[in-house]
């Protein structure tokens, strides 16, 4: 967590043996979560993992079937959705149509009844924080997709909610967009303090914006840490395979060392029986070198700032590597490759 | 556009789309000149006269059309009742079918649609017996036909609403201004119903439309509204039935006219 969003004025929001069911499919089985004040906390995972309902539970849009949501210590789960005083963003654009973008973002506080002239001035105020002040007049069809997200992004904030709520809301943008209006937003949430829940499937987005990201899996959180915990160490194989990129390699795991590709490695996270195991290697801890597993280029490819390149190092085996763009090797050459010593996450060979 | 017509290669040039549109036009206009012509005529023995409409304007002549100025006032408040019904129970029907119980939206477009496919006839023989318990309870007051006609309507209200509910995201601005403090009140008042506000008109005029052209169950029922009184005034006096029938026409085109512009006007579409 960074120094400003510990300053932060937000509310605490803990997650207590949540369950949801949904017509007997179970979309969360006992979450627990807690999220510090002014804390930007991400829900990763692939779709249908829990990630939105367990943002739609605390939104109160979705009843729970067991379990405590405190916000500030106090139980919210019979609290209706109006009551609850959460901003929200939506993954699908959702300014009201028939209002301006002004009138969309003065809508929570004509809700709860602020004077007019004061709604102005604070409508006008969080469009300018998003950047939009001189598109106060414009209706929603005449905005751009990015556009509509900052203003429900303002919409959701001129009410200075206790919790912030961002469901997938880049999903619908294209790339460069996508990358401005996620900074805009951890820049917004830092200046704000603003406890914050964000739901994505995108993992890099996930890594870039959040103090700690808890990736989903079947209704359950998997694990929950910084970035780099997240990245450095994962507790199981499915968080390392879903945050970032890995090789899945056939190896040997004995007693806490996994022999991969004749290079001794130490086993990341829980223990495993002796045996056959699948470890899964970042791509960046595998270098090009002079000497040691060789190699058949297939293909390599320019990503600005690195380049990544597959080697076939046996019939069944392509590697995924990462290295410097000054290197840059042929389709058919021959290399070698050597492992570095990172400790790896493997799971049992069935 | 214009990429549909040459995908489809089938647009009609100026001159084609012209004769089109003038030969159906002919088509319609010519009985309804020749109903004007004919309110005009002095006789059989030729000539042409305003008599026949400036008589409606003589106080004299009143009790001899007033059969027909209750007809008038009869179909207007059939109108209005049922019109009412539609916005009162079709609409808010639709509305929560659509945010909350999805699953029921196929048995309602069905049970909405069902009426187009009973001949009025039909569905008379079923009301009449029907309406021995409505005049027991509500009397045999006018409006109590619209209890029939706010059936009759329900496909064409139906199409309307729903058009217009297929093109907003209904679920997520509900969940939107819920999450912003509304209450379904204001979620209802302030965001739905602006947004279904063309879908809404289409359905009330089109339903008026409905209410002033039917004819088989009000007389059928033994009631009296517009078109059974043009019936029995037109075996006395052809001539004001048939300026009745053009006024009413006239009405109906409006109304229709009025559909056409709330429809084309588009203050919530989006650019993508």
């Amino acid at each position: 967590m960074t120094d400003s969003t510990l300053a932060g004025p937000g509310a605490t929001v803990e997650f207590i043996d949540v369950i949801k069911d949904f017509s007997g499919q179970r979309a969360l089985s006992g979450v627990t979560l807690s999220v510090q004040p002014g804390e930007f906390v991400a829900l990763l995972g692939p779709s249908g993992c829990g990630k939105t309902t367990a943002l739609r539970a605390l939104s109160g849009l979705e009843q729970v079937d067991g379990g405590s949501i405190l916000i500030d210590g106090v139980d919210v789960v019979d609290v209706p959705v109006n009551k609850r005083d959460m901003g929200m963003v939506f993954q699908s654009y959702s300014l009201f149509p028939h209002m301006t973008t002004v009138e969309n973002v003065e809508f929570g506080l004509r809700m709860r009844k602020v004077p007019a002239t004061e709604r102005r001035e604070r409508a006008t105020a969080t469009l300018d924080l998003v950047g939009l002040g001189s598109l106060a007049t414009r209706y929603a069809h005449q905005l751009s997709g990015g556009q509509q997200q900052r203003v429900a992004l303002a919409r959701a904030l001129v009410t200075r909610p206790r919790v912030l709520l961002l469901d997938e809301p880049l999903s619908a943008l294209d790339a460069k967009v996508r990358l401005q209006l996620r900074d805009e937003i951890r820049r917004i949430q830092t200046e704000l303090g603003i406890t914050t829940l964000f739901v994505t499937h995108d993992q890099e987005e996930a890594l870039a914006v959040a103090d700690r990201v808890a990736v989903m899996r079947d209704g359950n959180i998997e694990q929950i840490g910084t970035p780099e915990e997240l990245y450095l160490s994962p507790v199981n194989p499915f968080v390392a395979d879903f945050v970032g990129l890995s090789n899945r390699v056939a190896a040997e795991n004995s007693g806490g060392i996994v022999t991969v590709l004749g290079t001794r490695l130490p086993l990341l996270g829980e223990r495993q029986p002796d045996g056959p195991v699948t470890a899964l290697i970042r791509p960046e801890d595998v270098e090009l070198a002079s000497d040691g597993i060789p190699g058949t280029v297939v293909a390599s490819s320019f990503l600005g700032s690195m380049r990544r390149t597959q080697v076939r190092v046996s019939d069944d085996l392509v590697l995924s590597i990462q290295h410097e763009v000054g290197e840059h090797p042929e389709p058919g050459e021959r290399v070698h490759l050597v492992l570095r010593g990172r400790p790896v996450s493997a799971s049992p060979r069935v | 556009m214009s990429e549909v017509a040459v995908r489809i290669g089938a647009k009609p040039g100026r001159i084609t789309s012209r004769a089109i549109l003038g030969g159906i036009g002919l088509v319609f206009a010519i009985p309804i000149i020749a109903m004007i012509e004919f309110t005009f005529r002095a006789g059989l023995g030729g000539g042409y006269t305003l008599d026949h409409w400036t008589v409606l304007l003589d106080p004299e002549q009143n009790d001899k059309y007033a059969q027909l100025f209750t007809a008038v006032r009869n179909s207007l408040v059939l109108a209005v009742v049922t019109v009412a019904i539609v916005l009162l129970i079709l609409l808010p029907t639709m509305i929560l079918v659509h945010l909350q119980f999805p699953k029921l939206r196929r048995v309602l477009e069905f049970i909405c649609i069902i009426p187009i496919t009973v001949p009025a006839i039909v569905l008379v023989v079923g009301l009449a017996p029907v309406y021995g318990v409505v005049v027991r309870v509500f009397g045999s007051s006018v409006w109590t036909l619209a209890l029939a006609y706010g059936i009759t309507v329900l496909p064409y209200a139906y199409r309307s609403i729903q058009a217009n509910i297929s093109t907003v995201d209904m679920i997520t601005l509900s969940e939107a201004a819920r999450s912003l403090g509304a209450g379904w009140g204001n979620v209802m008042w302030r965001i739905l119903l602006p947004n279904l506000r063309r879908g809404i008109l289409a359905a009330s005029l089109i339903s008026v439309a409905v209410v002033l052209g039917e004819y088989t169950i009000a007389s059928l029922l033994n009631r009296s509204n517009l078109q059974t009184a043009l019936v029995q005034v037109s075996k006395s006096d052809p001539y004001v039935a048939v300026i009745f029938a053009l006024l009413a026409l006239g009405l109906v085109l409006l109304l229709l006219l009025l559909i056409g512009r709330v429809g084309s006007t588009k203050p919530g579409r989006r650019l993508s």
